[in-house]
């Protein structure tokens, strides 16, 4: 049996370029003008994965994403620097889940890829900074959590060894196999791609991306199998449909609103001397400063 | 109506920390406001006399499981206590901190429940909902507040169905205030040996190094925080040496931290530490919605910023039109000719 190690990879808005570009007049975000990126902390996850099997020579490393169809671009990306395949949760009945529904429907996919050994995430996903499918898709699965992993000290077949990055320090811990991980942004940077596998996976696609293309696979499909990323639904896992999208999602939003700007009335100065000077003369008399 | 419960984290020190009294002192508030109880549970070893910690902060109930497998604190066994204590109470809200602790805890908790969690909440309300699908009233819910992804919004989050109703709170976003010295409240000892099994110790520490933090912004009077706009690590020296004369501290958005011009730690907004310093200056930051959330009830604000038109600048109570690389040493050069 193969060391299987599945990867929980999510595409994200790239919310840390919401710069003055990105925002409309009316002061909210121009979503069209934000990329969608591999999460940053999803990567560091596929790193440590992808450490592990340039240890063993048995590892088999999957990626696994939600998301609509275009998501499947972070499969491929995951692909040019060593997974080996991936799986893209997609379904309209996902969409308006919150993270205990997508917990939910990730652990039914984790299931499908029994027996594994280890499942491993980011610890949060930039768009909502949440940190719970990982804790969250553990719990769903039995499986211990190790949170914050920087570094995978040790593995062997039924052990994992992981130091953990904490607020005020870090942690050594060993947990048996089959368990989660999540992964910090202080573990090693993702490798790049490598241009073999580039050649080798840059026509990976998802049955639906292949109805799109006007150039017919068949044949190279017929050859080169591993190039099909496969697609899950909503009745591929067995799901039970209440438990996904709004009807599964016990968080509601239940309103939103713009803030709006309680106007101080400020006082605009230039960056000339005597407009500094005068304010910091302001600040040092009012005892603010000094 | 069933209680409000917060589960308390433990220093190294084995004291109650700061984050867990000061989401007590929201919880006591919520729960006269709410004509219920206020309920703590604390997990750990040696902690005797811990319920002396708490009762001034109006818990009304102390859950205490002392046993010496539960300090350091390990996801598995301190889950198992957390839901043995829940299936019992039945909590109406249970509130953690956003903390190491609180964000690996919280989530295998409302998984294992089935119920909603909101992470990194900015404030937390009770108030009513209409369900128009339904034609439900729901009374006295939740309002679990934070500002969304999506420009200038806040979003109110409410779990109508499912119990408890469970949010994480940042250090510093709740205010600490002892509610009476002599409060006086009921402490439970949780039958720890009847709840937990073997499995619930798989996971073991082998090796743990906790440090004191040095860099400590939380509690500083004047803070110079630099974004996006200041450019380059490089020009975020000219914060420290504007800080190192004003004696203040630099801080940080999250902007600046992921372009890697400053430290995690000093990121401030939802997402990182929330301050309330006497003299806040912003450099070089726009003043997006999460930002703002952990700065705006500083004393005073000064923004410094090339555009005129960012909304960093209606908050402020002076805006400096112009590029950090020159207003900085402008400020630096007429406080050491002029301060005493
Ligand atoms: C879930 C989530 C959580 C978040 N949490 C946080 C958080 O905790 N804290 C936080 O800060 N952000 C947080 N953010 C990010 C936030 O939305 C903004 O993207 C971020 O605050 C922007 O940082 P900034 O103002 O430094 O950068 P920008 O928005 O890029 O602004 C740069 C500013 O610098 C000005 N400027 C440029 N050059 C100069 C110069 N030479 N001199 C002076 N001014 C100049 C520009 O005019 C502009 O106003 C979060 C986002 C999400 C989605
Ligand atoms: N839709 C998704 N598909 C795959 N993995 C996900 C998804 N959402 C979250 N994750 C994983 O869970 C981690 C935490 O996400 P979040 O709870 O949204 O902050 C991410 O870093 C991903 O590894």
């Amino acid at each position: 049996m193969s060391f299987r190690i599945i990867v929980l990879a999510k595409q994200v808005p790239d919310t840390r370029n919401v710069g003055k570009d990105a925002m409309k007049a009316d002061g909210t975000v121009n979503r069209a003008a934000l990329p969608a990126i591999f999460n940053p902390e999803d990567l560091n996850a596929l790193e440590l994965a992808l450490r592990i099997k340039d240890q063993r020579k048995d590892c088999e490393v999957i990626i696994l994403t939600m998301g609509p169809f275009r998501a499947a671009e972070i499969i491929r990306e995951a692909m040019y620097r060593g997974a080996d395949r991936g799986y893209l949760i997609t379904d309209r009945k996902f969409a308006g889940s919150d993270t205990l529904a997508t917990s939910y429907a990730i652990s039914l996919a984790v299931k499908k890829l029994e027996p594994y050994h280890l499942v491993i995430s980011g610890r949060q996903a930039i768009d909502g900074d949440t940190a719970q499918v990982g804790p969250q898709t553990a719990e769903k699965l039995s499986l211990p959590q190790i949170t914050y992993a920087e570094e995978i000290a040790e593995v062997s077949e039924k052990h994992i060894v992981v130091k953990r990055r904490l607020e005020r320090g870090i942690e050594v811990v060993k947990s048996p196999l089959p368990a989660a991980v999540t992964v910090h942004s202080s573990a090693p940077a993702c490798r790049q791609r490598v241009a073999k596998l580039l050649m080798k996976y840059k026509h990976a696609r998802t049955v639906t991306e292949l109805q799109n293309e006007t150039k017919d696979y068949t044949e190279l499909y017929d050859q080169r199998p591993y190039l099909q990323i496969d697609e899950w639904t909503v009745d591929d896992l067995h799901a039970d449909v209440a438990m996904l999208g709004l009807s599964g999602s016990p968080t509601k939003v239940k309103k939103i609103e713009n803030v709006v700007f309680a106007h101080k009335d400020s006082k605009v100065l230039s960056a000339s001397d005597e407009d500094i000077n005068n304010l910091m003369k302001d600040l040092i008399d009012s005892h603010v400063i000094g | 109506m069933n209680n409000i419960f917060v589960y308390c984290e433990l220093t190294e020190e084995k004291t109650i920390a700061d984050v867990s009294l000061e989401l007590l002192s929201k919880g006591r508030r919520l729960a006269t406001e709410l004509g219920v109880k206020l309920e703590a549970i604390v997990i750990g070893s040696d902690l005797k006399r811990i319920e002396d910690q708490v009762f001034p902060f109006g818990v009304d109930v102390v859950h205490v499981a002392d046993e010496n497998r539960l300090f350091p604190y390990t996801t598995l066994p301190h889950a198992s206590l957390v839901l043995h204590i829940f299936h019992h109470e039945k909590p109406e809200i249970a509130i953690f901190g956003a903390t190491s602790i609180g964000r690996d805890l919280a989530p295998r908790i409302a998984s294992a429940l089935r119920c909603g969690l909101t992470a990194d909440c900015t404030s937390l309300e009770i108030g009513d909902h209409f369900e128009n699908k339904t034609q439900t009233e729901y009374k006295n819910l939740l309002y679990q507040i934070r500002p969304a992804f999506g420009g200038n919004i806040i979003a109110t989050i409410i779990n109508p169905e499912t119990r408890p109703q469970m949010a994480t709170v940042r250090e510093g976003v709740m205010k600490k205030e002892v509610f009476d010295p002599k409060y006086k409240g009921q402490v439970k000892k949780v039958n720890v040996s009847a709840v937990l099994r073997d499995e619930d110790f798989m996971v073991q520490i082998i090796e743990r190094h906790m440090e004191a933090s040095k860099i400590n912004i939380k509690n500083a009077q004047v803070i110079i925080a630099g974004g996006y706009g200041v450019g380059s690590r490089e020009n975020f020296q000219l914060l420290y040496d504007l800080a190192d004369v004003l004696g203040a501290q630099v801080g940080a958005s999250r902007a600046a931290v992921d372009a890697g011009f400053s430290e995690h730690e000093r990121q401030i907004g939802q997402t990182g530490v929330t301050v309330r310093p006497k003299l806040y200056i912003a450099c070089g930051i726009s003043g997006a919605v999460q930002h703002r959330a952990g700065m705006d009830q500083s004393a005073q604000i000064i923004s410094i910023n090339t555009d005129p038109n960012a909304p960093i600048n209606h908050i402020a109570d002076y805006t400096i039109i112009g590029s950090i690389t020159d207003v900085i040493p402008k400020m630096i050069r007429y406080y050491k000719a002029n301060s005493k």
